[in-house]
């Protein structure tokens, strides 16, 4: 319990600090990795459900289609893209201390890459809502 | 050039919790914050408290949260900080009145990473000598004045004060990569226990907030690698 409210301190401390790259970048890699293992244990469940024969899952299946389910794998792809980019730097960053001196840009970097990638993914992601049945 | 000053007060006898005080000062753009804090406790409101000494970025007493990112009062000016200014005491330390903390904790993990020459061997009746480029390894963390802005900015510490911090790791790098100490493998111990150095995020909030320029966030990289390739 004292964990938690620690944490929960940690978090507001967290948010009221002005710091840089480094800190915002660290802040969407933990959100971003709660989003994925969230969905991770949505996945689980999916597949669990084969258990009980196709027609449950199917029916199931089915909400992953919904519009705002389609909203919400946006965000989920936003998560899983920026978590594996941004973990390549902190991979970099920990085998080669060197290269800490380059953070910002390697932060940069990964965001030039997920940015571009997200949008077109959201595209294909959320066409489908509004496409004529 | 006029300023307004918003202080997080706190005084433990009067108190519940901390409160925001505002005081209006004519400053010079080329004053330093410590000075303007000095009005205010001298001329303002006496009952001010904050703790300083050398006030010129060498002692490390005056670390605070200046617009929300650890600074030296000393060593800030008051033209980077605009006309309204937010002055809080350092985080993750417990308040002890206004902007003063209690750096007992924070000393206590300096002293458990053995901040001194270890070395049994007989050096005769001469120096310890050592190459430019030996001495290169650990030139930066020779920097370190223990003002405690980078533990205190440090999330990781935030959530979990039995940390070691980074201040204290930069002290441990300054020795393990000391060619005349032989104390590396004791303190590579302290470093690679539970609140050691393996609770670094690499935040780099720590590099933005050294007064001295540390790369501290390198230096921590450095002894996680020697403690991972038992190598220094």
């Amino acid at each position: 319990m004292a964990q938690a409210v620690a944490v929960i301190r940690a978090f507001y401390k967290g948010i009221t600090y002005r710091g840089r790259e480094g800190h915002w970048a660290w802040m969407m890699h933990r959100v971003g990795g709660l989003g994925v293992l969230l969905f991770l244990a949505l996945h689980i469940f999916d597949i669990f459900l084969i258990g009980f024969g196709p027609e449950v899952f199917n029916r199931f299946l089915f909400i992953y289609h919904s519009p705002p389910f389609r909203v919400l794998i946006v965000f989920l792809i936003y998560g899983v893209l920026y978590h594996a980019l941004n973990g390549l730097r902190i991979i970099i960053i920990d085998f080669w201390p060197s290269t800490t001196r380059y953070e910002r840009q390697m932060f940069w970097v990964a965001m030039a890459i997920v940015i571009p990638v997200w949008l077109v993914a959201a595209y294909f992601t959320i066409a489908p809502i509004f496409a004529p049945h | 050039m006029r300023a307004t000053i918003k202080i997080l007060r706190f005084n433990p006898e009067v108190d519940k919790t901390s409160h925001w005080a505002e005081y209006q000062v004519d400053t010079e753009p080329n004053e330093q914050l410590l000075n303007v804090l000095h009005y205010i406790k001298w001329n303002l409101d006496g009952t001010l408290t904050l703790r300083r000494s050398c006030a010129h970025g060498i002692c490390g007493s005056d670390a605070m949260v200046v617009n929300g990112r650890n600074r030296l009062a000393c060593k800030v000016l008051m033209k980077y900080l605009g006309s309204s200014v937010t002055v809080e005491p350092i985080r993750g330390l417990r308040v002890i009145k206004d902007l003063v903390v209690d750096m007992e904790p924070f000393m206590a993990k300096y002293k458990s990473i053995m901040p001194y020459l270890i070395n049994d061997e007989d050096p005769g009746s001469r120096e310890r000598p050592q190459s430019p480029e030996e001495r290169e390894r650990f030139d930066d963390t020779t920097k370190c004045i223990l003002c405690a802005a980078c533990t205190t900015a440090c999330p990781s510490f935030w959530a979990n004060g039995e940390y070691v911090g980074p201040a204290a790791i930069v002290q441990a790098h300054r020795f393990i990569f000391d060619s005349r100490d032989r104390g590396a493998a004791e303190r590579l111990a302290v470093m690679n226990e539970w609140s050691g150095v393996w609770r670094c995020r690499t935040i780099f909030n720590c590099v933005e907030a050294c007064p001295r320029d540390i790369n501290v966030t390198k230096a921590i990289g450095e002894v996680k690698k020697a403690i991972l390739f038992d190598e220094v």
